[in-house]
C-alpha cells in the first residue's frame, strides 16, 4: 500500500522538542504581539542595570565611610557606617585642628533648587504655550522658526560662553538669580517647545473642534481639553529639563556669584584642601545632590510611564 | 426657530473646489441626509455649517441669522463627530456636562440635565468612566448625549454610525431617530451609507463633486432618480445601466438597440419628445422578470454568475455583446449558469437618461 504519511523516525525525532519550542514562541508572538520576556532575559537586563547603577551605588556607599575606609585598598564593602560626612557637608574645619565653620552648602542647595525649579517651570510654561501656537496656529515659515529655535542648541556651550559672559557683564546680570534663571530658561526652551509640539501634534483635532462647537474659546480649549491630554509630555519635559539644569556646571561656574553659587560649582571647589581629596565628603554631597532629582522623577513616574500615546483616541 | 439655510455656498481649498454653489434649506424638525461617495464634499458642507471651515462664497443662515463670520462657539449648534471626539481626559459625566458651561447653570440643574440624557441613552452605569474604558457603542451614545444635552439651534451628524458593527448600527439608527423626533430641530446627517440615509432622513441630498445632484424624499430618489449618478448610487443591488441607441416611440414602448439587439421597452411618455441617438437605459434588478416566451420586447442574455442572497437570488447575465445585467429573481426560480435568459421589464420601471445623464421624465 502507498501509505506515505510520515511518522517521525530516526534523526528527525530528537529535533522535535526544539521545534515545539520554536512553534510555541512563534504562536505566543503572533497571537498578541506582546509576550512575557521570561526569566533569562530579565536576568540579563538585571545584570546590565546593576553594571550601570554601580557607580551611583558606590558613591552612596562611600558617603557613609570614614576617611580611612574610603581610601582602603582593597575597597571595603563591609564597614561601620558613619554620618560624619553629611555633617561635614554643612559644617566643618577647613584645616586640621582649625575652627569649625559653616560651609555655605545650605545656601548652595537652596540656590540649585530655586534656580533649577524656577527656570524649568518658566521654560515649561513658555514652551508649552509656544508649542501649542506652533502646532495649531502655524506661522508663515513655521518650520524655519522651529529650526532657528533649535540652532541655539547646536553649538557647544564652550563656544558661546564668552559672548554670553560679556553680555552678562554689560547688563549687570552676572552673579544675579535673574541672570542665571534667564539663561537656563533659554537653554530649556528649545527642548520644551520641540517636545511639547510633538505631543500636541499627536492629539486628535476632532476633539478640539468638538469643544469649540460646544461653546469653548481657544483659551478654554487649550486649558480644559489639550493640556490634560499632554500630562505625560509635561512630566517628561520637566524631568529632562530639571536634570539638565540641575547638573549644569560651566555656565554656573562663570556666571554665578558667591551668593548665587550652585551645588556643582561648590562641589568642584570642595575638591582639594590641605589633607587631599576627601572622597567621603564629596560622596556625601553627591548623595544629597541626587535626592531632589530622584524625588521629582519618582513623583512624575506615573505620568512618564503612561507614555506618549496616553489620552489620544485610538483610530 | 431651528432652521439651516445655505445659499450658493462654495468652498475652495487652494485650487480645489470642494463644494460648488450649493443651496439647501432644512426646516425645523426636518432631517436631511447628505449622501455621496468619499470626497464629494459632504463633510466639508457640514463643517461650513458648523463654522469649522469658512465658506469661500455664499451665505450660511442658522436660525434665520447669517452666521458666515461667527465662530463655532458662537453659533450654538451641536455636532456628533465620526470618531466621536470625546474628551479623553474627562469622564463620561464630564463629557456630557461640558457643553452646559455656556449656559452657566446651577450645578444641580446641570446634573439633572446630564442624568436625564444619560437615562435616555442608557449611560447611567458608565458615567464615571473615562472614554477609553467604554465600548464603541457606548462611545457613540455619549457623543449623542453630549449633543442633545443642550438646546442648540440645530444638530449636525458626521458619519455617526460608521464605526459600529452591523447589529449595533441598526439599534443606534432607530435610537437616534427616536431621540431626534422628540427634539424637532433642523438636523443634517452626513453619510456614505445609503441604507442609513434612506431610513433616517426626511429628505436625501445626493452629492457628487461638490454639487447636489438631487434632493428629494427617500421614496423619490429611489423611484425617480434625476441623474445617472443618483440612479447608480441608490439601490442595492445597483441599477442596470445600459448604453443604447434610441430609435423612437410607438404605443408607449420605446424602440432601442442594446448592443445591436433590437428591443422594445415600456417608457415614460416624455421620452417621445427625445431626439434619436445615444441614451442610457436604467432598469432596477428587481424590475426585470424572466420571460418564458420569446417576445420582441425582451433583452436576451446568458446567465454567468448566480449569487443566492437568502430570500432572493442575484443573477449576473451577459448580453451577446458583453454588457453585464443584474437580475434579482425569487428564490423558487432556479437558474443555472449558462442558461439563456429572456428579460422583460414592467411598465414605468424603465428609466431613460439623455446623453447628458439627466432623466427624461414627465
Amino acid at each position: 500500500m502507498t501509505d506515505t504519511v510520515a511518522t517521525p523516525v530516526g534523526p528527525s525525532a530528537p529535533a522535535r522538542p526544539f521545534r515545539q519550542f520554536v512553534d510555541r514562541v512563534r504562536l505566543r508572538r503572533s497571537s498578541t504581539g506582546v509576550s512575557d520576556a521570561g526569566w533569562g532575559r530579565t536576568l540579563v537586563a538585571a545584570i546590565v542595570s546593576i553594571i550601570y547603577f554601580f557607580p551611583v551605588f558606590w558613591i552612596i556607599l562611600t558617603s557613609f565611610k570614614t576617611y580611612e575606609d574610603a581610601l582602603a585598598v582593597p575597597a571595603k564593602f563591609f564597614f561601620t557606617p558613619t554620618l560624619e560626612n553629611f555633617v561635614h557637608v554643612f559644617n566643618r574645619a577647613y584645616s586640621a585642628g582649625g575652627p569649625v565653620q559653616n560651609t555655605g552648602f545650605a545656601l548652595y542647595f537652596f540656590n540649585s533648587l530655586f534656580i533649577s525649579g524656577v527656570s524649568v517651570l518658566l521654560a515649561l510654561a513658555i514652551g508649552t504655550v509656544a508649542a501649542f501656537g506652533f502646532s495649531r496656529y502655524p506661522l508663515r515659515g513655521n518650520d524655519t522658526y522651529l529650526f532657528i529655535i533649535l540652532t541655539t542648541r547646536m553649538l557647544p556651550a564652550i563656544v558661546v560662553i564668552i559672548p554670553i559672559f560679556i553680555m552678562f557683564r554689560v547688563t549687570g546680570l552676572a552673579g544675579t538669580y535673574a541672570g542665571i534663571i534667564a539663561l537656563y530658561t533659554m537653554f530649556n526652551l528649545p527642548f520644551a517647545i520641540w517636545m511639547m509640539k510633538s505631543f500636541f501634534d499627536e492629539l486628535a483635532l476632532d476633539v478640539e473642534d468638538a469643544a469649540r462647537i460646544d461653546g469653548s474659546s481657544d483659551v478654554r480649549v487649550f486649558f480644559k481639553i489639550c493640556l490634560p491630554q499632554v500630562l505625560a509630555g509635561l512630566a517628561a519635559t520637566t524631568v529632562f529639563g530639571l536634570i539638565l539644569t540641575w547638573n549644569e556646571f560651566l555656565f554656573a561656574l562663570l556666571l554665578s556669584g558667591v551668593e548665587t553659587r550652585t551645588v556643582p560649582v561648590a562641589m568642584s571647589q570642595t575638591i582639594g584642601g590641605d589633607i587631599g581629596v576627601r572622597w567621603g565628603l564629596l560622596a556625601a554631597i553627591e548623595t544629597l545632590f541626587l535626592i531632589p532629582v530622584i524625588i521629582v522623577t519618582f513623583a512624575l513616574q506615573n505620568q512618564l510611564l503612561r507614555g506618549v500615546t496616553f489620552g489620544t483616541i485610538k483610530r | 426657530m431651528s432652521t439651516i439655510e445655505l445659499r450658493g455656498v462654495t468652498k475652495h481649498f487652494g485650487a480645489f473646489t470642494a463644494v460648488r454653489d450649493l443651496s439647501l434649506s432644512v426646516s425645523a424638525g426636518e432631517v436631511v441626509c447628505l449622501l455621496g461617495p468619499s470626497g464629494c464634499g459632504k463633510t466639508t458642507t457640514l463643517r461650513v455649517v458648523a463654522g469649522l471651515e469658512r465658506a469661500s462664497a455664499g451665505d450660511v443662515l442658522i436660525a434665520g441669522k447669517r452666521m458666515n463670520d461667527w465662530r463655532p462657539d458662537q453659533r450654538n449648534i451641536a455636532m456628533v463627530f465620526q470618531f466621536y471626539a470625546l474628551y479623553p481626559a474627562l469622564t463620561v459625566r464630564e463629557n456630557i456636562m461640558f457643553p452646559l458651561h455656556v449656559e452657566r447653570l446651577e450645578p444641580q440643574t446641570a446634573a439633572g440635565r446630564v442624568a436625564k440624557v444619560a437615562r435616555l441613552l442608557q449611560l447611567e452605569s458608565v458615567l464615571d468612566r473615562l472614554p477609553s474604558h467604554i465600548s464603541e457603542g457606548e462611545k457613540q451614545r455619549v457623543a449623542v448625549a453630549r449633543a442633545v444635552v443642550r438646546d442648540p439651534n440645530c444638530f449636525l451628524f458626521d458619519e455617526p454610525l460608521s464605526r459600529l458593527d452591523v447589529e449595533l448600527r441598526q439599534t443606534m439608527r432607530s435610537e437616534i431617530k427616536t431621540v431626534l423626533r422628540g427634539l424637532s430641530k433642523a438636523t443634517v446627517i452626513v453619510t456614505h451609507d445609503q441604507l442609513e440615509a434612506l431610513t433616517m432622513a426626511d429628505r436625501i441630498a445626493i452629492m457628487r463633486d461638490g454639487v447636489i445632484e438631487q434632493i428629494a424624499s427617500a421614496h423619490e430618489v429611489f423611484a425617480k432618480p434625476a441623474t445617472v449618478f443618483v440612479a447608480s448610487f441608490i439601490g442595492i443591488p445597483q441599477m442596470n445601466l445600459l448604453h443604447a441607441q434610441f430609435e423612437g416611440v410607438e404605443n408607449g414602448h420605446g424602440r432601442f438597440r442594446i448592443d445591436g439587439q433590437p428591443t422594445r421597452l415600456p417608457v415614460d411618455p416624455a421620452v417621445a419628445k427625445l431626439a434619436k441617438g445615444q441614451v442610457t437605459i436604467g432598469i432596477r434588478p428587481r424590475a426585470l422578470v424572466l420571460d418564458g416566451a420569446a417576445s420582441a420586447d425582451a433583452i436576451a442574455g446568458r446567465a454567468e454568475l448566480i449569487e443566492p442572497m437568502g430570500a432572493e437570488t442575484l443573477v449576473h447575465a451577459r448580453t451577446p455583446l458583453g454588457s453585464d445585467i443584474r437580475v434579482v429573481v425569487p428564490r423558487e426560480i432556479r437558474v443555472n449558469a449558462g442558461d439563456t435568459l429572456r428579460l422583460r421589464t414592467e411598465a414605468r420601471e424603465t428609466h431613460v437618461f439623455d446623453h447628458s445623464g439627466r432623466a427624461v421624465r414627465t
